[in-house]
């Protein structure tokens, strides 16, 4: 019961802002030394693919990005449709403020996808169907960005680009199998990792990368949504009694 | 009675917009020859060689097709929107869905139709075999009206905002990649004498789908573009 009013109360943006600059600095922190731990696991501990060479290491943080990139649609659609439904401000401003961390890792994840292709397949871009999707995916990230920020009244560009968000939610598994039934000739292209083929420490680096790219999405989606916070709310009282607006 | 009644609404939309586009001409007309010019430019631009362009010519149609319907979007909701009578059919006692299914009927026998009829003259300029037109203009009846409700969509949630059309095509073109993979798709199993139904049959569960959900979400996204 105490549990459920705590949660209730920091879904006010007053009391959240507080919260989340508390909590930036560890989640910022915690993520750099992930990092920092993974990137050192990646180029110095694990071994040289016999197949791939050097160049299999750019893995490290092209799974993590793409994970991340398909996680965070989720996410945001989650709380856009919160936000619809039940027509919590914050809800609609977490959304807003991870569209642009996911669009980052949509975008990460196909350079290094690129940038792994041209000596693996001996292409920049190939219309396999994952690469396909990724970049769909893209599309709908800044369909999402650009609907809310040519929209001027808040409320509106919030609950457009959630009714944008969730048919984009429905519609990705479609696309999803669409491209993939579309390119069923392209599929052997792929070069597949199992669990069970692939070296201890590789597995380590990238699960470690992808948990500092997962810390790292918390903070500065945290840090993105103080900001709109502050922007909607500034006129309010809270805002005006805040130490860092005083200065 | 209340049925017929719904019927009765869905008909009489259709029928007002399509009076309304027959009084404007030109605005259908310059959907359709957009889309013949489109489709003719890609000979000019890759070159007249048959054999390759026998095998593009679905994209290039399906393609041409998806962009015509993107022009004519915009106008969709915009001229109900500013002379107040979208306000109007969103206080009647009918239902919103029910009106906004009609105005998407009416547009795809506006902007759609036209494009499928125009297809096969197309398809021939391109050297398609007949069995492959069949089913490219099976694929396009059945994959036009799916462009025009996905496209109600976006045109509902851009509606008043300015740079509109290029944010629209921005929002829609993406959602419309299932219907132009499918309906390509048909054509290409058709010329290497594969089975077309499966993707004919997908174009169709996408059309059902699109026709139960897409009216009410247009309707919702209406309401919160009028506030």
């Amino acid at each position: 019961m105490k549990l459920a009013i705590n949660w209730f109360k920091y879904s006010a943006p007053s009391t959240f802002y507080g919260l989340a600059g508390k909590v930036i600095p560890w989640f910022a922190i915690s993520s750099a030394i992930l990092f920092a731990a993974g990137l050192y696991i990646g180029f110095f501990v694990a071994p040289t693919d016999m197949q791939q060479s050097e160049a299999y290491r750019i893995i490290f943080i092209h799974v993590p990005a793409s994970i991340l990139s398909m996680f965070i649609y989720l996410i945001m659609a989650g709380y856009a449709a919160l936000g619809l439904i039940f027509n919590t401000r914050l809800s609609s401003m977490m959304a807003s403020a991870l569209a642009p961390t996911g669009a980052l890792f949509a975008l990460i994840s196909l350079w290094t996808g690129a940038l792994w292709g041209k000596p693996m397949w001996g292409a920049w871009w190939v219309w396999d169907a994952r690469l396909t999707s990724e970049l769909i995916l893209l599309f709908l990230y800044l369909g999402y960005i650009a609907l809310h920020a040519s929209i001027d009244d808040p409320r509106r560009a919030d609950r457009a680009s959630a009714v944008l968000a969730i048919i984009g939610s429905v519609n990705v598994p479609i696309i999803y199998f669409s491209v993939k039934w579309w390119n069923t000739l392209h599929q052997g292209a792929t070069i597949k990792f199992t669990g069970t083929s692939m070296h201890v420490a590789m597995q380590q680096a990238m699960f470690t990368v992808l948990a500092a790219c997962w810390l790292y999405a918390i903070a500065v989606s945290l840090a993105r949504v103080r900001s709109i916070i502050l922007e909607r709310e500034r006129n309010t009282q809270w805002v005006s009694e805040l130490p860092e607006a005083k200065l | 009675m209340k049925k017929s009644s719904m019927l009765d609404l869905l008909v009489l939309v259709v029928r007002r917009d399509l009076v309304l586009a027959m009084r404007r001409r030109a605005d259908v007309l310059t959907t359709l020859i957009f889309f013949v010019m489109v489709v003719s430019l890609f000979p000019l631009g890759v070159g007249p060689e048959m054999g390759m362009l026998r095998k593009m010519a679905p994209g290039v149609l399906w393609v041409a097709a998806l962009l015509a319907s993107m022009l004519s979007l915009g106008r969709l909701f915009s001229a109900d929107y500013i002379d107040g009578t979208l306000e109007q059919m969103m206080l009647a006692p009918q239902s919103l869905s029910m009106l906004v299914l009609g105005k998407m009927v009416a547009h795809w026998m506006v902007s759609g139709l036209p494009l499928v009829l125009m297809a096969p003259v197309l398809g021939l300029q391109f050297d398609m075999s007949v069995q492959a037109l069949v089913v490219l203009i099976f694929g396009l009846l059945l994959g036009t009206p799916i462009l025009s409700m996905v496209g109600a969509i976006g045109a509902a949630l851009t509606l008043g905002l300015r740079g509109g059309g290029v944010l629209l095509s921005l929002l829609v073109l993406p959602l419309c990649i299932p219907v132009l993979i499918f309906g390509t798709g048909a054509v290409e199993a058709a010329s290497t004498a594969m089975s077309v139904s499966p993707h004919l049959s997908l174009l169709g569960a996408l059309l059902l789908l699109a026709l139960v959900f897409t009216p009410w979400v247009t309707a919702q996204a209406l309401r919160i573009s009028m506030e």
